[in-house]
């Protein structure tokens, strides 16, 4: 059981949580002229990495808020969490 | 090389077995290759193997990090199919029916392939509706395919719960009575055995650490047993795709996720199919040796861990006993992880790069081992040929951006959703 501390709610198992994917992604601002390399790195590229993984979670069974979380992909340890909303 | 049989059993008997040739020998890595695989699972096994057939290229080496069939070929839960509704899956997984029905006697190796047959489970009239439609898709590509109602399933499988207040009833099934198991380390080492006896240099206890890339081609490899050479390389590592591409400065349409797979103590003989469940993610056959092997759902998150969390396995286990109410009373004998390349339409990747010599073998999902035949011998065709065979024309890299997806499933790209 991964045990996940929401900084809304302190810590929680992971049972809770609904899993988001790399909190790294970011969408293609809106009206601008975007090529079809920066969607498709959007869609479908990913780097997954071996190690620290910024990824997000939603506190889906608690508070229901987004949040990311980084988490080592190697040995699920976990090292920080943040608000959604915290710039990194 | 030895060829198995009775008499070459007999003939070792006298001698107290003590003198039967290494099935493949441990060499050091040459200074070139023609061709170098990495990753010797059974993809990576039956590529060099089918090169050696197919193509009479046997100046090849396999350079696997750790042993030889100590990964997924080794983990999965052995279920071979082609129960697929797209023409490249349908066709090409049907291709692969034909190599594992050949399997034991052109490797001189007993696999173990046994035809009983698979029954995907309805539990709704709209789930009927997409079997029916998937089915009708198999027979149009010439896969075997048999829409079974209630008491047809009743009777394959009256273990199964059919009581009447259950949370999923079965309505049916969908049934490929030519889809079955295989025993899957035999898959690796029958293919090892013969690609040795080729010529194969099957090199273990080797990580490669680096790429020499010059000019957009590949020159060879750098390992911790030193560079090799190469005019091509082909990878082959699944679960690792990412590790290595990040090496090559590569962002691939793949997240590596964790998968577990368990089995039960062994009991008498109770269920001679592979049965799925429908309305969940669960999956179940019985080993020769009488274990109930299991498996479902991704644990959810990225992941190399190859060992996995306790609330998918229970997660998948309340569906299993949703499913067959009789394994609740079942010890459990063993668990264990893997890591999936989980591709972000769920159909594999079988193509060249925009390196020049660098060929590219993964996305399998959680599909890889009955594709190992086949994903083999279409990766051998597209390493000696230079362009993808037609069985893997569908599975180009480029398909992402261009709009030719393969979603089996219809669940996009969030591989983890399941």
């Amino acid at each position: 059981m991964l045990y996940i501390k929401c900084p809304h709610c302190g810590l929680r198992p992971q049972t809770e949580f609904s899993y988001g994917g790399d909190a790294t992604v970011k969408r293609p601002e809106l009206n601008k002229e975007i090529s079809d390399q920066d969607w498709d790195n959007f869609v479908y590229l990913r780097k997954s990495p071996r190690g620290k993984h910024l990824e997000l979670w939603q506190h889906i069974s608690g508070c229901r808020q987004w949040i990311k979380v980084e988490r080592d992909t190697l040995t699920h340890e976990i090292f920080t969490t943040y608000k959604a909303s915290e710039n990194i | 090389m030895q060829k198995y049989s009775v008499f070459s059993l007999i003939k070792n008997a006298f001698t107290g077995h003590k003198d039967w040739e290494v099935a493949w020998k441990d060499p050091a890595p040459k200074a070139e290759y023609d061709v170098i695989i990495i990753g010797g699972g059974g993809h990576g096994l039956a590529t060099a193997y089918y090169l050696a057939k197919e193509h009479n290229i046997t100046k090849v080496a396999i350079i696997e990090k750790g042993w030889i069939g100590g990964g997924n070929v080794g983990r999965n839960t052995t279920i071979i199919r082609s129960n697929y509704m797209h023409d490249e899956n349908g066709l090409f997984s049907e291709f692969g029916m034909d190599l594992w029905r050949n399997m034991s006697l052109d490797l001189n190796f007993n696999v173990m392939f046994s035809p009983r047959g698979i029954i995907n489970l309805a539990h709704s009239d709209a789930q009927m509706n997409a079997y029916s439609r998937r089915g009708n898709s198999m027979r149009l590509n010439g896969i075997d395919a048999v829409l079974l109602n209630r008491e047809e399933v009743k009777k394959i499988i009256p273990m199964a719960d059919f009581s009447e207040n259950v949370r999923f009833p079965i309505f049916g099934g969908l049934m490929q009575p030519s889809a079955g198991t295989a025993r899957h380390d035999a898959v690796a080492w029958g293919y090892a055995r013969q690609a040795d006896s080729m010529g194969v240099d099957i090199i273990q206890n080797c990580e490669v650490t680096g790429f020499d890339v010059v000019n957009g081609k590949i020159l060879g490899i750098r390992t911790s047993k030193g560079e090799i050479k190469a005019k091509k390389i082909g990878l082959c590592v699944a679960g690792s795709t990412n590790v290595l591409a990040e090496k090559l400065n590569m962002t691939l349409p793949i997240e590596t996720h964790l998968l577990q797979a368990c089995v039960s103590e062994p009991i008498k003989p109770i269920l001679d199919h592979v049965v799925t469940f429908g309305a969940g993610h669960f999956y179940c056959s019985q080993s020769d040796k009488g274990e109930m092997v299991m498996g479902g759902d991704l644990d959810g998150y990225n992941s190399y861990a190859q060992r996995g969390n306790l609330p998918t396995l229970q997660h998948v286990l309340t569906e299993g006993i949703a499913m067959f109410p009789f394994l609740s009373k079942l010890k459990m004998l063993r668990t264990w992880g893997g890591i999936m390349d989980m591709s972000m339409d769920g159909s594999p990747i079988i193509d060249k790069t925009h390196i020049e010599g660098l060929y590219l073998n993964c996305g399998w999902c959680y599909g890889g081992f009955k594709a190992t035949p086949a994903s083999g011998w279409t990766f051998a065709h597209t390493i000696a040929q230079d362009k993808p065979h037609k069985l893997n024309e569908g599975y180009s890299l480029n398909r992402f951006s261009t709009g030719h997806l393969i979603d089996e499933k219809g669940l996009g790209t969030k591989t983890w959703i399941s």
